[in-house]
């Protein structure tokens, strides 16, 4: 880096022009006597969709919660465009594990509260604009008025899906977001995850939790490996390096896809294997 | 015989059950229900003797006095609507005012672990005390016995409201509270989207457990305090040796219950969610 002045200076030009990204510096977590992560280092950039794979119990969940501002770091820092993460905030939307829509409110209701409570200066006709823009693009406006009761897993998490990107966060958390759904349903909502992140929503920067390799490695364009907890550290960071758009009947059969796949299946099977 | 039968086993054919209309089946259970209540108070008849009057003199008693309800000759002989009118407006009067109280303390003893602290060992004492006790000091203070009676029952519907409200809103999902964290939502909507929607079915279990011990300590408080009102006329009907009068009261006290419990039922089904 240091080698090629000129390079640099261009790089850092184009970084002046668009957002940082997220720093995260020396990160550690510890609950009492517990220590889930520790030293982690890790630089996302703004633009950038990278996973957290890992066997369970390796903190991916707990660097997640920490981006999030939903727990404090033991020690070290995460930044988020230079500005250090002290709390929760809308600029960093968290699509949850278990869906979290608020039982007691309608579909409509679960996006328009959260976007009313993140975007307090959007006027009521502009909340309306976007909830119905949200809701139709993760195809539930037909249910707008049902609650999450009456809705399968799928749709509860296109709610989820929509609530966040409805926010207009610069960084989209998901905690193994399609970890409950069946093999069909998973597939098509990675498909609307990619086509809403790429299009239009003005979402940066995704950071996905997830165990499934096939999906970290259709999705991202880095998959960061943690070794297993406690302690857990950053074990490799891969380079996903397959161009955008992604058929994904062709990539999964390309050989780089199956080199990269054998290469992550040997990490977790092998090298951080877990003896049950 | 048994060579027969199991020889053929293979013929034998299913026998089709007889259907009974769920309404017949409702009608039978029903009768044997106030059977079973008849044959009891024939057994404890044969053992009390004649001062426990019969079904049937009772039923005649019964009809006398709901025929009218709401006659008015004098204060002594009041319609049986009139005095359940009067017991229900006090403790409705009581209940209500427990509620105001209890619903805040309870939030409060259920958001702040300081409150809790410090209220939880007060209301423990005095929660399992028979609100009746608190009638003597109530009438001193309040040197009247309506306001005496209406006390009493503010008291007992005072524990159950402020246990659920606290439990309720103490158990709030890490889930819920994340979701209102990441997405800003202030104390205000809080309070409104997550808190209340959340804790309100409990809050209503406690309100209506409040109500069904009101209702028990009215008719005692009423006999107590010599007022008017349905304990009143339980009290004065035995002082009178009319016991048809005593057992039609305790069918009225039960009766009216049992409907106020089932309003607070469906108003609880109103408010419950499902996950």
């Amino acid at each position: 880096m240091y080698s090629d002045i000129s390079t640099s200076a261009v790089l850092t030009a184009a970084h002046l022009q668009r957002s940082i990204g997220l720093e995260i510096n020396g990160v550690s977590k510890s609950f009492g006597a517990y220590t889930a992560i520790e030293h982690v280092n890790l630089e996302i950039h703004a633009g950038e969709f990278v996973s957290l794979i890992g066997h369970s119990g390796c903190g991916k969940s707990t660097l997640l919660s920490l981006i999030a501002g939903l727990e404090l770091p033991s020690t070290g820092s995460i930044r988020l465009d230079g500005l250090e993460i002290l709390k929760p905030s809308p600029d960093r939307a968290v699509v949850f594990q278990n869906y979290s829509l608020l039982p007691w409110l309608n579909v409509y209701q679960n996006v328009s509260e959260a976007l009313e409570a993140a975007r307090p200066e959007l006027s009521a006709l502009e909340i309306k604009a976007r909830v119905e823009i949200f809701l139709r693009a993760v195809s539930l406006w037909a249910h707008k008025d049902k609650r999450p009761s009456e809705l399968s897993g799928g749709m509860k998490q296109r709610v989820a899906i929509a609530r966040a990107f409805a926010t207009h966060p610069k960084v989209l958390l998901l905690d193994e977001p399609f970890g409950a759904l069946d093999a069909l349903t998973r597939g098509t909502l990675q498909d609307k995850l990619n086509e809403m992140w790429t299009g239009e929503s003005g979402v940066e920067t995704v950071v996905m939790v997830t165990h499934d390799i096939d999906e970290a490695l259709y999705l991202s364009d880095r998959i960061v490996v943690m070794s297993n907890g406690p302690k857990a550290r950053i074990q490799e960071i891969i380079d996903v390096p397959f161009s955008r758009p992604r058929p994904r009947a062709e990539l999964t059969r390309s050989s780089e896809f199956t080199t990269l796949r054998d290469k992550l299946v040997h990490l977790l099977t092998d090298v951080l294997a877990v003896h049950a | 015989m048994n060579q027969q039968v199991s020889s053929a086993p293979l013929e034998l054919k299913p026998v089709k059950p007889i259907k009974i209309p769920v309404f017949v089946s409702s009608l039978g259970i029903g009768a044997l229900s106030i059977g079973l209540v008849l044959g009891v108070w024939y057994v404890a008849r044969y053992f009390v003797g004649a001062d426990l009057p019969t079904p049937q003199a009772t039923a005649v008693v019964f009809w006398d006095l709901v025929k009218d309800p709401f006659r008015n000759s004098g204060p002594n002989d009041q319609g049986i609507g009139r005095l359940l009118w009067s017991s229900l407006a006090r403790v409705s009067g009581g209940w209500l005012l427990g509620a105001i109280v209890a619903i805040p303390l309870g939030m409060l003893m259920g958001s702040i672990p300081f409150m809790q602290r410090l209220m939880n060992p007060i209301v423990q004492v005095l929660r399992p005390v028979s609100p009746l006790a608190w009638y003597p000091i109530a009438l001193v203070a309040l040197k009247s016995t309506p306001n005496a009676l209406l006390f009493v029952i503010f008291i007992t519907s005072l524990w159950s409201t402020v246990l659920n409200t606290a439990f309720g809103v103490a158990s709030v999902p890490k889930d819920y509270k994340n979701v209102a964290r990441v997405f800003n939502f202030t104390p205000d909507r809080y309070v409104r989207q997550v808190l209340i929607p959340f804790a309100l079915p409990h809050i209503l279990t406690g309100l209506r457990l409040s109500f069904g011990v009101a209702w028990m300590v009215i008719v005692a408080a009423e006999m107590l305090s010599g007022a008017s009102g349905i304990g009143f006329f339980v009290w004065d009907s035995y002082n009178a040796l009319s016991y048809e009068k005593v057992i039609s009261a305790i069918l009225v006290i039960g009766i009216t219950g049992l409907l106020l419990d089932k309003i607070f039922e469906w108003a609880q089904k109103k408010v419950t969610y499902t996950v």
